[in-house]
C-alpha cells in the first residue's frame, strides 16, 4: 500500500510535465487541425534555455533560490514563446490553406531542425545539474521501514502545474484573447468575418503552447536534473500520446491523458518491467482508441455529406 | 518573416532589421553560450558571440534577399486543370522521362561498375524507392496516414535475419515469408485502426512502430536486443553462392572473382523487387480493389453506401503496404548483413513518408524522383557530418513551401468519362483515415 502510495506519487508528478505538454498539442490541434510535431523539440528547447539561464545566473553569484527559480522561468518561458511563434511563421503559415499532409511533414521537418540545431549548438553529451531544490516530507512511515516521501520539487511540479492550469482556464474562458482562440476552433472565416485577427491569434496559440512547454521543460530539468538533445522526440510523443488519449481538441483531455500516461507509466515500471513501459503506454493508447475511437473527452466527429 | 508587403528600402531594411532582432534573441543562448561539462564534472560555459553575430548577420542578410526574391517573382496563382500546353509538355515528359530513367538505372552498373561506392548507393536509393511506392499504396492511393511504416521494413528485416541465422534458410525461401509476415503484422496493425480517422489514425501507427522497435530492443533472447543481429547470409544466385569458393558463380562461369559481383547482383536484385512493387501497384490501380481503394481516399461515406466493404479495402490495403515494406527489410538485411534496431526509427517513417508526399501522393514516378532527390542529396551532405540532418530538416520544410503538392503535381486518373485528361493533384483528396 505503501509502495502504491509512492508509486502514485510519482506518476501525478510526471503526468504534469506530460499534461502541460499535451495542452501546446490539443491546443494547436483544436485551432489549426495540425499535429504539431516539433512541439517535443520546442518542450526541449525550453529545458536547454532554463538550464544555461540557470548557469549564467549561478556563475553571477546569485544564490536566492526562489528569485533563480522565478528569473529562469521567465526568461525560458519568453524565449521559448519566441521560438513557438517563429516555428508558426515559419513553417506553418504559408502551409495554413494547403492540404493536412503539408503542415505535419513541415512539423516533422521543424522538429529534426529544432533536434539537430541543438545538438550542434550544445553537443550531444547529456547536461546534468546539481540538484536544485532538495529536501522533502515524509509523508507516513511503515514499520517495516517503507517510507513514502514527497520531495520540495514533487510539489512544486505539481503546483505549478495547478496554478498554470487555472491560469490558462481562466484565459481561455474569460478574457478576448480566449473567445477569439474558441472563434477561431469552430470557424475561421467567420472568425475573420466577425472582426477577428486569425493570424494574431494562431501565433498567440503557438506562444501559449510553447511558454507551456517551456514550463515543463524546466519542470523536467529540475525534476531529473538533466537535459539532452534527444529528450524532446520521447516526451513528445508521450505528450501526444496523452493529448490523443484525453481527446484531441480537449483541453481538459489533455490534462487527464497526461496523468494517466504517467500514471500508466510509472504503475508498469513499478509492477512489472522498466523496459517495457511505453510499450503498455502506446497499448493502453490503442486499446482505448478501440473502444472510444475520439478518446476519453473528446467529441465524435461528426461528418456531413 | 513579416507578412506586411515591404515596398521600398526602408520597409525592406525594417523587416530585415526585425527579423535580426528575432534571430538575435532566438540564438542569444542556444547559439551564444555553449555549455561544456568543466574539469570537476559541473557544467560551465563558454561564451561564442562571434557565432551569435555571424547568424544574426545571415539572417539580416538573408531576410533582405528573400524579400527582394519575393517582390521579383510576385504572388503566383494556382491553377486547377492542367493547362493544355503544360499537359502535352507533362505527357511528353512523362512518356519519356519513365523509361529513360529506368533505362538509365539498367545500365548503371554497367556504367560505374568500378565506382563501388555509386553502386551502393544506387542500391539504397532504390531501397528507397521501393519503400515509398510501398507505402504510396496506403498512404497515396487508399488515403490512410500511416506514420509506423518503419515496423513493416523491421518485421521484414528480421524476419530473414532470424530464420537465416537459426535455421539457415535461405534468401529466396525467406524473401516471400518476409513479405508475408510483414503483411500479417499489417493486417495486425490494421483492426484496431478501423475505426480511427486522421490524426487518431496517424498517432496509433505511431505508437505501433514504436512498439515493434521497443519490443526488439528489449526481447534480447530472441532478437539480439541493441547489439542486432550479426552474421546475416548473403544471397545467393539461386544456390549458387557469390564468392571466392571453388563452387562460386565465378569459379563455375570461369571468370575472375571480383567482390563487386555481389553488389552489381544485390542491385539487380532490389531492382526487380521495386519493379515488382511498381508493376503491382499499377495493375492493382485498375482492378476493383485498387479502384475501391481510392474511392476509400475520396469519400469514405459514400464508399459505404455503394458497398465497399471498408472494412477489407482498409485491411488489404494495409496489408498489401506492408508486404512491399517487408520485402525491402528483407532486402536491407541481407545486403547490410547486420541490422540492429537503430535503424528502424521514426525517423525512417518520417523520410519514406517525405519521399511518399514529396512525389506527389499517388504518382509512381514522382515518389521515384523524390527518393532520387532526398537520399542522393542527403547523401551529397555526408560530409556536413552533424550538420546533415539539420540541411535535411530545413530542406523538408523549405521543400514543403515550396511545392505542398509534391514535385509530380499532376494525376493521371484510371477512370474517366470519354478522354483520359491528367488533373491538379488540387482536385484529389487525401482520405480522412
Amino acid at each position: 500500500m505503501d509502495y502504491f502510495a509512492q508509486q502514485l506519487i510519482n506518476g501525478l508528478v510526471l503526468g504534469s510535465i506530460y499534461g502541460l505538454i499535451a495542452i501546446g498539442y490539443t491546443m494547436v490541434y483544436g485551432i489549426v487541425g495540425m499535429i504539431n510535431f516539433a512541439h517535443g523539440d520546442v518542450f526541449m528547447i525550453g529545458g536547454f534555455i532554463a538550464l544555461i539561464t540557470f548557469l549564467i545566473l549561478v556563475s553571477f553569484g546569485l544564490t536566492a533560490i526562489p528569485l533563480i527559480l522565478l528569473v529562469v522561468l521567465l526568461v525560458s518561458m519568453a524565449i521559448t514563446a519566441l521560438y513557438g511563434w517563429t516555428i508558426e511563421r515559419i513553417a506553418y503559415r504559408p502551409l495554413r490553406h494547403s492540404f493536412r499532409l503539408a503542415p505535419m511533414l513541415s512539423a516533422i521537418g521543424m522538429s529534426f531542425v529544432l533536434t539537430n540545431y541543438s545538438q550542434v549548438a550544445q553537443g550531444a553529451r547529456v547536461k546534468p545539474i546539481p540538484p536544485f531544490i532538495t529536501g522533502g516530507y515524509t509523508l507516513h512511515e511503515s514499520p517495516d521501514g517503507f517510507v513514502i516521501q514527497l520531495s520540495n520539487i514533487q510539489i512544486m511540479v505539481v503546483v505549478t502545474t495547478i496554478v498554470l492550469l487555472a491560469i490558462f482556464t481562466w484565459l481561455v474562458s474569460r478574457t478576448r484573447l480566449g473567445r477569439d482562440m474558441r472563434a477561431c476552433e469552430q470557424d475561421q472565416t467567420m472568425a475573420a468575418l466577425l472582426g477577428v485577427d486569425v493570424d494574431r491569434t494562431i501565433s498567440m496559440t503557438f506562444v501559449i503552447g510553447a511558454a507551456l512547454a517551456a514550463v515543463a521543460g524546466l519542470m523536467y530539468l529540475l525534476y531529473y536534473g538533466l537535459v539532452d538533445f534527444f529528450m524532446g522526440f520521447v516526451a513528445g510523443i508521450k505528450a501526444f500520446t496523452a493529448a490523443v488519449l484525453g481527446g484531441i481538441g480537449s483541453l481538459p483531455g489533455a490534462m487527464l491523458g497526461g496523468l494517466a500516461i504517467g500514471l500508466i507509466e510509472t504503475f508498469w515500471s513499478a509492477y512489472f518491467s522498466v523496459e517495457y513501459k511505453d510499450v503498455a503506454a502506446f497499448s493502453i493508447l490503442i486499446v482505448v482508441l478501440i473502444f472510444m475511437p475520439t478518446g476519453l473527452l473528446g467529441r465524435p466527429e461528426v461528418e456531413k455529406v | 518573416m513579416t507578412a506586411k508587403p515591404a515596398t521600398g528600402i526602408p520597409s525592406l531594411l525594417k523587416t530585415a532589421f526585425v527579423n535580426a532582432l528575432i534571430a538575435l534573441v532566438l540564438f542569444s543562448l542556444m547559439v551564444g553560450i555553449r555549455t561544456e561539462a568543466g574539469s570537476d564534472g559541473q557544467l560551465t560555459y563558454v561564451t561564442r558571440f562571434g557565432e551569435l553575430a555571424s547568424l544574426v548577420a545571415i539572417v539580416f542578410g538573408g531576410s533582405i534577399v528573400i524579400e527582394l526574391l519575393r517582390q521579383w517573382i510576385g504572388p503566383t496563382g494556382t491553377e486547377k486543370l492542367v493547362p493544355p500546353a503544360i499537359q502535352s509538355g507533362m505527357s511528353f515528359v512523362g512518356r519519356y522521362l519513365a523509361p529513360a530513367l529506368l533505362i538509365f538505372t539498367l545500365l548503371v552498373p554497367v556504367i560505374f561498375y568500378d565506382q563501388r561506392y555509386i553502386l551502393d548507393l544506387g542500391i539504397l536509393v532504390l531501397t528507397y524507392v521501393m519503400l515509398g511506392w510501398g507505402l504510396n499504396v496506403v498512404v497515396g492511393l487508399a488515403g490512410l496516414l500511416d506514420l509506423g511504416y518503419v515496423a513493416f521494413y523491421a518485421v521484414g528485416a528480421y524476419s530473414y535475419a532470424l530464420l537465416a541465422t537459426n535455421f539457415g534458410w535461405s534468401f529466396w525461401v525467406c524473401l516471400p515469408l518476409a513479405g508475408i509476415l510483414a503483411a500479417f503484422w499489417g493486417v495486425l496493425l490494421g483492426f484496431p485502426v478501423l475505426r480511427l480517422r486522421g490524426d487518431y489514425l496517424a498517432i496509433v501507427t505511431l505508437a505501433f512502430g514504436e512498439i515493434i522497435r521497443l519490443v526488439i530492443i528489449n526481447w534480447q533472447e530472441l532478437t539480439g536486443g541493441p547489439n542486432g543481429v550479426t552474421g546475416i547470409p548473403r544471397p545467393s544466385f539461386f544456390g549458387i553462392p557469390l564468392d571466392n569458393s571453388d563452387d562460386g558463380l565465378a569459379a563455375r562461369l570461369g571468370i575472375e572473382y571480383s567482390a563487386t559481383h555481389r553488389i552489381v547482383f544485390l542491385f539487380y536484385v532490389i531492382l526487380a523487387l521495386a519493379l515488382l512493387t511498381n508493376w503491382v501497384t499499377i495493375r492493382l490501380r485498375r482492378l476493383p480493389i485498387g479502384r475501391a481503394w481510392e474511392a476509400l481516399r475520396e469519400d469514405e461515406v459514400a464508399c459505404r453506401a455503394l458497398g465497399i466493404n471498408t472494412t477489407t479495402t482498409k485491411l488489404t490495403a494495409f496489408a498489401t503496404g506492408a508486404m512491399f515494406g517487408g520485402f525491402a527489410g528483407a532486402f536491407f538485411a541481407t545486403r547490410q548483413g547486420f541490422i540492429s534496431p537503430e535503424s528502424f526509427t521514426f525517423q525512417e517513417s518520417a523520410l519514406v513518408l517525405a519521399i511518399v508526399v514529396l512525389g506527389g501522393m499517388g504518382s509512381q514516378l514522382g515518389v521515384a524522383l523524390a527518393a532520387l532527390t532526398m537520399i542522393g542529396g542527403f547523401e551529397l551532405f555526408r560530409g556536413l557530418e552533424t550538420y546533415r540532418m539539420l540541411v535535411f530538416g530545413m530542406a523538408m520544410v523549405l521543400i514543403m513551401i515550396w511545392r505542398p503538392r509534391g514535385l509530380i503535381g499532376h494525376r493521371a486518373p484510371t477512370v474517366y468519362l470519354t478522354k483520359a485528361q491528367a488533373i491538379s493533384s488540387d482536385l484529389v483528396k487525401e482520405g480522412h483515415g
